[in-house]
């Protein structure tokens, strides 16, 4: 096992790295300086701001100026909160985003599994279609449709939440419920179909036919099997959730990193915006990493070398 | 031998047709989609009103005889607004499923077929950019290219093919060695007739789904670039700029359909589109019929 995880670990460090230069040199391409205001400023000021973030120095010198310091987990100063730091924005603003995100991430796995099994026992019958109907409607609404929908209903009319902001825990539910619909919709119909697929196994009749109770075949031998695609889902789960953010904290006025990565986009503070397209893709990676190593160890028919099962 | 091939090869296909049209949900979404055409192609020309048109007189307007949808607060007309955004949204579909029949047909058929080094190599290249967040890769190309429905097919363009590259060099990599492209190939076809004649006809299946997979996703994305004030740009308008427009607090308060109609549209539209796609799947994989 220890040389797949090597391998696998290998190639995600070389992902990064594609993403950390790709994006590095996108940024360069960008029109306009990252400090072009709507008043211009003297030539001589102008030059000293560009050597002051060393602007001056030819591409690969601030390439490796660039990378040097990221090594260490420097992503450099902001280009538009004077005296900040984009790892101290992060530092400062991903919490709250991750708060919400573990939230809604438990949500649409402890709803979603369980309603995709109920499902996949009732095949076909009236509570598998109409939940099944439901799924369909949750990953056609959009995200930011449902947090408007959910603001609109239980926060202007209802008034049962807060409409906007982050200062109580209960702030989280709002955000958290719109982001978790789609996740959550999809889960229930990759585990319906995953257990309707393991139903079918011969082994599952001879557990039923030894006498063993439904729930026990159920949780205790089709669940280990069954439940690998949700794993893999999860990468793309964490990857929705992370872009869903951006809309709903924005919705929400909640100060997390999605809204700050969107007003990012919207100053041209490239170097905000590069930390934290690299602090994300980072992220998925590792955990697309740690994702095929709980499969290799859940699966234990996969080959280490990333063959195919069975 | 043409003739006969082609009459056994449309047996399946209306098969097919047959089980989608037994389906309640897709027929349903069949309707939808035809609906939403209709409406980007007439809705326009059936308001007496003109998308540019100001009525400082009647700005944030309630659905009336005289504007159907509303009035936003600039006081245009709501429902025209809406029917443009249907032309937006459809083009954006229409764009991505072209890039994604073109390139990731082209391209995964060409990994798949070739195989060995070259696969290894193409299929990296798809795998990277799978590691990154599609919706991160488009921001960021949004931020270098600047708003715009020009710019969104562009960056929409460069990322739509993936799915359908991966999906179908996946069916060619399984098929190449099938006994009837051996055999095919044993009578002395060509590389080109193999992939073209032989090979694609057979993987047409998953091909359509993708692509009615494609169309949802892609509307999607072109409305939640415009959401966050990165897609099209003033005046231009479409459902993702409508629905954000409505959705600051104080119009939410007092004017709650100024969002209601841009995001119904859009709901609706994803909800059609993954109908159909949906029924078309359990149409072609008879496993699914229950």
């Amino acid at each position: 096992m220890l040389p797949f995880i090597l391998k696998r670990l290998v190639t995600s460090l070389v992902v990064i790295w594609v993403i950390i230069t790709a994006t590095f040199l996108l940024m360069k391409l960008c029109p306009g300086g990252p400090f072009d205001r709507e008043r211009s400023v003297p030539k001589e000021i102008e030059a000293n701001i560009r050597a002051r973030y060393g602007f001056d120095l030819p591409l690969w010198r601030q390439y490796l100026n660039y990378v040097g310091p990221l090594l260490h987990g420097d992503l450099g100063p902001s280009y538009r909160y004077q005296g900040q730091s984009v790892t101290g924005l992060i530092a400062d603003k991903f919490p709250r985003s991750a708060v919400i995100g573990l939230l809604s991430i438990l949500l649409s796995i402890c709803v979603g599994v369980p309603a995709g099994v109920f499902c996949s026992v009732r095949q076909n019958r009236w509570g598998d279609r109409t939940t099944m109907l439901i799924t369909i409607v949750g990953v056609s609404v959009p995200s930011f449709v449902l947090a408007t929908l959910l603001q609109y209903v239980a926060a202007v009319r209802l008034g049962v939440f807060n409409a906007a902001g982050l200062s109580h825990w209960y702030d989280a539910i709002l955000p958290a419920l719109s982001l978790s619909v789609y996740s959550l919709a999809f889960i229930t119909r990759l585990t319906r179909s995953s257990f309707l697929d393991v139903l079918r196994d011969d082994w599952v009749r001879t557990a039923y036919a030894k006498g063993l109770a439904p729930l026990r075949v159920l949780v205790g031998h089709v669940l280990r099997n069954a439940i690998l695609p949700v794993v893999t889902y999860l990468g793309p789960l964490a990857a929705g959730v992370l872009t869903g953010s951006l809309v709903v904290e924005k919705i929400f006025s909640i100060p997390g990193l999605g809204e700050s990565f969107v007003t990012s986009v919207f100053n041209r503070d490239y170097t905000l915006i590069l930390g934290v397209t690299i602090f994300y893709s980072t992220l998925l990676v590792a955990l697309n990493f740690l994702v095929d190593v709980a499969y290799v160890w859940l699966d234990p028919r996969i080959s280490f070398d990333g063959g195919e099962r069975r | 031998m043409s003739q006969a091939g082609q009459a056994r090869a449309k047996s399946p296909g209306r098969l097919v047709v047959e089980r989608l049209l037994r389906n309640p949900t897709a027929v349903a979404g069949g309707a939808m989609i035809a609906l939403l055409i209709l409406f980007a192609l007439f809705g326009p020309a059936l308001s007496p009103h003109a998308y540019d048109e100001q009525d400082y007189d009647h700005t944030r307007e309630s659905p009336s005889r005289a504007y159907w949808f509303g009035t936003d607060d600039l006081g245009r007309d709501l429902f025209v607004l809406v029917a443009m955004g249907a032309r937006v949204s459809l083009e954006v579909g229409l764009c991505a499923s072209l890039i994604s029949l073109l390139v990731g047909v082209g391209y995964g058929a060409a990994s798949g077929w070739f195989g060995g080094h070259t696969d290894q190599l193409m299929m990296r290249i798809v795998d990277t950019l799978y590691g990154i967040p599609l919706l991160l890769i488009v921001i960021n190309l949004m931020v270098i290219l600047g708003s715009g429905l020009q710019n969104v097919f562009i960056a929409l363009g460069l990322v739509y093919w993936l799915d359908m590259a991966r999906i179908v060099r996946g069916q060619v990599l399984r098929l190449k060695s099938a006994d009837y492209v051996e055999a095919a190939r044993t009578l002395g076809a060509g590389r080109v007739r193999l992939i073209l004649r032989h090979v694609l006809p057979n993987t047409l299946g998953p091909i359509i789904v993708t692509l009615t997979l494609t169309v949802p996703n892609a509307i999607f994305t072109e409305s939640f670039l415009s959401y966050i004030g990165l897609g099209v740009s003033a005046p231009n308008e479409s459902w993702g700029t409508l629905a954000s427009a409505g959705a600051r607090l104080e119009f939410l308060r007092s004017s709650p359909y100024l969002v209601f109609f841009p995001a119904a549209a859009i709901s609706l539209t994803m909800l059609a589109f993954n109908f159909v796609g949906d029924g078309l799947r359990d149409a072609l994989d008879p496993r699914h019929v229950g």
